[in-house]
């Protein structure tokens, strides 16, 4: 039956042109610290110097003098001892006494400008007790380790026990590997804007990830029931799990409700680095046994997070550090050991991928170590061994909905390789090679006679959705309605749109579903029900299962309504003459929750993909040029290609950064480089030519088939570009991101504990 | 305090700043002009470009007081009413906007690059936008969107 008279454009399927896209190039869209009220005070905080530290006295008499300064909060003006957290409430909303990380927030101020409240900062005294860093999450782990949270310093501890833990095997590998930090670097700083409403509560426009759990940390510190808080989403500069976490939300509404006016709070680069959570640094110790025909045995593995000061999505990343410690392969016996640690560091929490990527870069390069062992072709082993639906995981839990594995490693293998071969200028014949595509770019000085070129494969994987056992629910209210140019629908969910696009996918699922073009996306608040967070992959699954629901749910009263009245279904003038709006609650199949042993059906689905890095490397100086990245992954259905292919070349991106060059640099919990100009991120020039291949095997319980896109291209991209630099310079590298040294001298990252793989890092003993 | 004359795209405007605010500053928050974004402040990440007297700078790196007298084009002054300029149809088309923060600093600095080189090569259109950093897009789809741009500016 259908309901337009005209062919719809912008449908499920098509690169349909995002709703913002205009807003966005003519600079009008809001963004969060674009926003301004009249009577806005400006916030600012106050962070400590020191990882560690005992506060003895606070001294704000100087500071109030300031001209212009409003108020200034410390811990004893806090209306609550309410803490925050996203999985464990173990973090003061202003340091209590004690701080843990160098940048805790200590006080927080308001004044009429930004410059004064800045000034007002530096003139607040603290007296601090310097305490020693604990900044070695191993350590942190040993017995007699000096607690940082009452409980101890673990945060969680995951043992995945599979088939025979003890097996032995024919050709064993082992390997340590390190993963330093990542920053998420979204371009958009954090910001927010407070409005104090009259029956005293607030009002909060804000860049978040998830409105609804901001709300659920905001409010209890507040003092205030949730319904005097009420949260819209202002404009996201990008995410990338950095946004997960509450980091100024409570300090602008506390700053707001104490002046009773409007309170801006907008970080800058440097205070960014500091104020948000980052990509856990993981230790990994892994042994691989497999048959001589290269059939894996076992894999054994222990892996340490270091969660810094304050819990974030720890237990969750360390959950899925286990689950996927083996990969995408069929692995009957396994035996890992997944810990997050409390350390002096900066909080670890989401990153993209977060928990599969460490774990990734280990497997993968454990698998190359094999098919050397073997003296097998690397893709060739991977693909005998690589899950297919009705395979298990190391959880026990069966793959469904997936295109095999091995197709992915073979279609990608087979993706048309970069054309130019290393152009030897020094070479008879040759053509030139213009010195920005070399390795260092123009500031390489040599004639190109030390380059060498490399390709390497990886796969990873990784669940979509929320996993053991979380209600995992996304809200959608859809009306369709009659304007005085025809038919229109309108879409209000709580999904934030952070730059990956829900909003375009609302729209085409809306525009499909009931066949009427004009889609209008209502701006996501706190007045709905929650839509989860936008992470996990899963906007596209949950938020865009909830819209489709919904239409389903309107499209069935609107054929009540033709029915009863006689009329035909595309008479929607008429039927229309009162809008039909339907909600709904949208929840995929429960998932089981964590045993003893993580052997469960623990996750919703999962998500594979596969890369192909080809880099050319100059052995002299040890830099890296990555080439071109080729990928083939599972999308389940590409609703729209076009944004399919940003999500996988924007991952990528984020997966090269992660392989050559960022790192957030830690020396006893002090952040060495908080800004752009020393913490790199991938320019134009860094980045290759990207071939995507989407390979588009539906999954039945999607939304047309449509698996979670984001997260694949950053798990396996990095693991692939390293394999690259290994096959081109024969060096180790088991560490990333690799650097310089490691490749003109060979250096190799050593933990200095001695683990064996699968045991408790508690018991290590140091090497 | 400077009493600083400027003229902001095409219109001429009188401020008073403090020595040592940034001309990026005075634009977003006393000209009402928020397009040139403050993502990190040290002229690092490009997405602050605006054209001063026609050169592109960086409006974080600029000092307003120094800019007195100079005229600054920012992303705002692009397209007319309700029509959007080549460079700015060609971001929306070639899907090279996500989360869109570093977007005006890259079509200023896409709109400078086809004023002086209307046909580069992609390696040209590689070195001139490598001071403009994306975090989402991994920067396929903004060469692409340069690429479109050319050729409707100067290819038909």
């Amino acid at each position: 039956m259908t309901l337009a008279r005209t062919r719809v454009r912008g449908r499920v399927g098509e690169s349909a042109p995002r709703p913002d896209g205009v807003p966005k190039v003519r600079g009008e869209f809001p963004y969060a610290s674009d926003l301004r009220e009249k009577g806005m005070l400006f916030g600012h905080t106050l962070r400590s110097p020191h990882p560690h530290a005992l506060i003895r006295a606070v001294d704000v008499t100087a500071a109030r003098a300031i001209s212009g300064v409003r108020v200034i909060l410390t811990e004893r003006d806090l209306p609550t001892r309410e803490r925050f957290g996203l999985m464990k409430r173990d973090q003061p909303v202003l340091a209590e006494g004690r701080v843990r990380y160098a940048g805790e927030a200590i006080a927080i101020i308001a004044a009429d400008e930004a410059d004064q409240a800045r000034a007002a900062a530096k003139a607040i005294v603290v007296e601090y007790e310097v305490l020693p860093p604990m900044s070695d999450p191993i350590a942190a782990l040993g017995p007699g380790a000096p607690a940082l949270h009452e409980g101890g310093n673990v945060i969680d501890d995951v043992l995945v026990v599979h088939g025979d833990p003890d097996a032995q095997a024919e050709v064993v590998v082992q390997g340590e590997y390190e993963v330093a930090m990542q920053d998420q670097a979204a371009l958009g700083p954090e910001a927010g804007l407070a409005i104090p409403t009259a029956d005293g509560g607030v009002t909060l426009h804000i860049a978040t990830q998830w409105l609804h759990e901001d709300l659920g940390q905001i409010a209890p510190a507040l003092g205030l029931p949730n319904e005097q808080v009420r949260l819209i989403l202002a404009g996201v500069g990008g995410a990338f799990g950095a946004r997960e976490d509450v980091t100024l939300q409570i300090h602008a509404c506390l700053l707001a409700l104490a002046t009773k006016r409007p309170v801006r709070m907008s970080y800058g680069r440097e205070e960014s680095f500091y104020g948000h959570v980052h990509r856990h640094p993981a230790r990994l110790f892994y042994e691989h046994g497999a048959r001589r025909d290269g059939t894996l045995v076992y894999v054994r593995a222990t892996i340490v997070l270091d969660g810094g000061a304050y819990a974030s999505s720890t237990s969750a990343v360390v959950a899925n550090a286990g689950c996927f410690a083996a990969g995408p392969y069929r692995v009957p016996n396994a035996r890992v050991r997944s810990v997050g640690a409390y350390t002096t560091n900066p909080p670890a929490g989401a990153m993209r991928g977060f928990g599969a990527v460490q774990a990734c870069f280990a497997y993968e390069a454990q698998m190359d170590k094999l098919a050397a062992a073997l003296d097998m072709d690397p893709v060739e082993l991977r693909a005998r061994n690589a899950v297919e639906d009705g395979d298990r995981i190391i959880t026990s839990q069966p793959v469904e909905g997936s295109e095999p594995v091995a197709n992915l490693l073979r279609r990608c293998a087979a993706l048309p390789m970069p054309a130019d071969e290393v152009a030897h200028p020094l070479r008879a014949g040759r053509p030139w090679r213009d010195p920005l595509l070399l390795p260092g770019g123009a500031g390489n000085l040599t004639h190109g006679e030390g380059i060498r070129r490399g390709t390497g494969f990886a796969a990873g994987f990784k669940n979509v959705c929320y996993s053991h056992g979380f209600d995992d629910v996304s809200h959608a209210r859809v009306r369709l309605e009659r304007t005085d140019g025809g038919i229109r629908a309108r879409v209000h969910t709580a999904a934030a749109e952070v730059g990956q696009g829900i909003v375009t996918v609302c729209q085409q699922i809306v525009r499909t579903a009931l066949e009427v073009e004009e889609v209008i996306v209502e701006t996501p608040d706190t007045t709905i029900g929650s839509a989860g967070s936008s992470s996990a992959s899963r906007q596209t699954w949950m938020t865009g299962g909830a819209v489709l629901a919904a239409c389903r749910e309107v499209r069935a009263a609107l054929e009540e309504r033709a029915l009863a009245r006689g009329r035909a279904m595309d008479e929607l003038a008429a039927l229309l003459d009162e809008p039909i709006e339907r909600s709904v609650a949208w929840r995929h199949r429960p998932t089981e929750k964590r045993d003893g042993h993580t052997q469960s059906h623990g996750h919703v689905a999962f998500l594979f993909a596969a890369h192909r890095a080809t880099v050319d490397v100059d052995l002299g100086t040890g830099l890296v040029k990555v080439v071109q990245v080729a990928t083939s992954q599972d999308v389940g259905k590409a609703i729209n290609p076009q944004a399919v292919v940003g999500q996988l070349e924007g991952g990528i991106a984020q997966g090269l950064g992660l392989a050559v060059m960022e790192e957030v640099l830690l020396r006893d919990g002090q952040v060495r480089n908080a800004s752009f100009t020393d913490y790199l991120l991938p320019t134009i020039l860094d980045m290759p030519p990207v071939v995507c291949d989407l390979v588009e095997h539906p999954h039945p319980d999607a939304p047309y088939g449509a698996k979670g896109v984001g997260e694949p291209p950053t798990i396996s991209s990095t693991p692939a570009i390293v394999a690259a630099i290994r096959a081109a310079t024969g060096r180790e590298l088991n560490r990333v991101p690799v650097r310089p040294d490691d490749i003109v001298f060979g250096t190799v990252a050593r933990s200095g504990w001695r683990i064996v793989p699968g045991s408790d890092p508690a018991m290590a003993a140091r090497a | 305090m400077n009493d600083v004359r400027l003229r902001v795209n095409g219109v001429a405007r009188q401020t008073a700043v403090p020595d040592h605010e940034s001309l990026l500053t005075t634009l977003r928050e006393r000209l009402g002009l928020p397009g040139s974004k403050n993502a990190c402040e040290q002229g690092e990440c490009g997405s602050c470009s605006v054209l001063m007297d026609s050169e592109l700078v960086c409006s974080c790196l600029v000092l307003t007081a120094g800019a007195d007298g100079r005229a600054i084009e920012t992303v705002e002054s692009l397209g007319a009413d309700g029509l959007l300029h080549p460079v700015q149809q060609a971001f929306v088309d070639a899907g090279a906007v996500q989360c869109g923060f570093c977007t005006p600093g890259l079509i200023v600095a896409a709109y400078a690059l086809l004023r002086e080189n209307p046909e580069p090569s992609d390696l040209e259109v590689r070195e001139a936008l490598s001071g403009n950093l994306c975090r989402c897009t991994g920067y396929g789809t903004i060469l692409a969107a340069v690429q479109r741009a050319s050729r409707a500016m100067y290819r038909r």
